[in-house]
């Protein structure tokens, strides 16, 4: 795995191997940049990045092998991810639909199906494009920073100060108080 | 895969020792499962205190295993860490499976 990370961005290269996302997942996930995220952002993303690396493994790179490029941008409030791939493009050039099948138990419960259902589930701003012979694949992810958190906290102070400022009737107050 | 099996009267309590059930050791984790529940218990609880992670090849594997107990026996799971039970519940697992927030306290001192 290569691997480099300047100013909140991370970039790695695995080969496509099953093992390779394991060990790119476990070493990602030790860097500084990601566990910095909340235990519950952390596991979503885990979540959503290993469904997308093992579906190029096992689908565009189903016949032969190549490289996986994944971009991780951390800023406070997200975690922005693109991953290329050089493999076999999405079938019709579309993601996955990803809709959960009927769980009937016991004999027709799905073993698999599941994993565009995850991304779909859990990530946002979700694109996919076919582009100079690759894949390419971008979404984000709720980071829910505490920094976030606090910039929250101190744009409510500022307009609780500014509040006191207003004339009781003024149509601004309604607005601050349905925060 | 490491699992470690423990009969217990008409239980078989199976602990997962690995941290994770991902797509590289899906395969290893049925079949050693397969081999496991060779043993004729007609309940197997799978313990997953240990397993941080567990993907959607995971999530397949573990229900492949209950689905090849057949309609006598069942799989039944405790322990599930918080990304593990997100993964359940979001695909709607939850509902299929019995689940333990602990290995059940009677069960342990069953004999």
């Amino acid at each position: 795995m290569q691997s480099e990370s300047t100013g909140g961005v991370t970039r790695i290269i695995i080969p496509s191997d099953p093992l390779a996302v394991r060990e790119a997942l476990r070493a990602l996930f030790d860097t500084l940049l990601l566990r910095s995220l909340p235990e519950a952002e952390r596991g979503t993303a885990e979540i959503v990045l290993a469904e997308a690396l093992n579906n190029i493994v096992e689908h565009a790179y189903s016949t032969d092998r190549g490289e996986i490029e994944l971009t991780l941008r951390l800023s406070h409030s997200e975690l922005a991810c693109r991953i290329t791939d050089s493999g076999a493009p999405m079938p019709a050039g579309q993601l996955p639909e990803g809709a959960l099948k009927p769980l009937v138990p016991p004999d027709d419960l799905p073993e698999g199906g599941f994993g565009w259902f995850l991304i779909r589930t859990l990530a946002r701003d979700l694109h996919y494009r076919r582009i100079n012979g690759q894949n390419q694949l971008s979404f984000c992810l709720n980071a829910g920073q505490s920094s976030a958190r606090e910039m929250i906290v101190s744009n409510w102070d500022d307009m609780t100060q500014q509040r006191q400022n207003f004339p009781v009737n003024a149509p601004q107050r309604s607005a601050i108080n349905d925060l | 895969m490491d699992l470690v099996a423990e009969p217990r009267g008409d239980l078989l309590i199976v602990r997962a020792m690995a941290d994770r059930i991902d797509a590289a050791g899906a395969i290893q984790f049925k079949d050693r499962m397969r081999e496991i529940t060779q043993h004729p218990a007609p309940r197997v609880l799978l313990d997953l205190s240990r397993v941080a992670f567990l993907d959607s090849s995971g999530l397949g594997a573990v229900v492949a295993v209950m689905k090849a107990l057949g309609p006598n026996r069942s799989l039944e799971l405790a322990c599930l860490t918080p990304t593990v039970e997100k993964v359940f519940r979001l695909t709607r697992m939850d509902s299929v499976f019995t689940i333990y927030p602990t290995v059940p306290d009677g069960l342990r001192d069953a004999v």
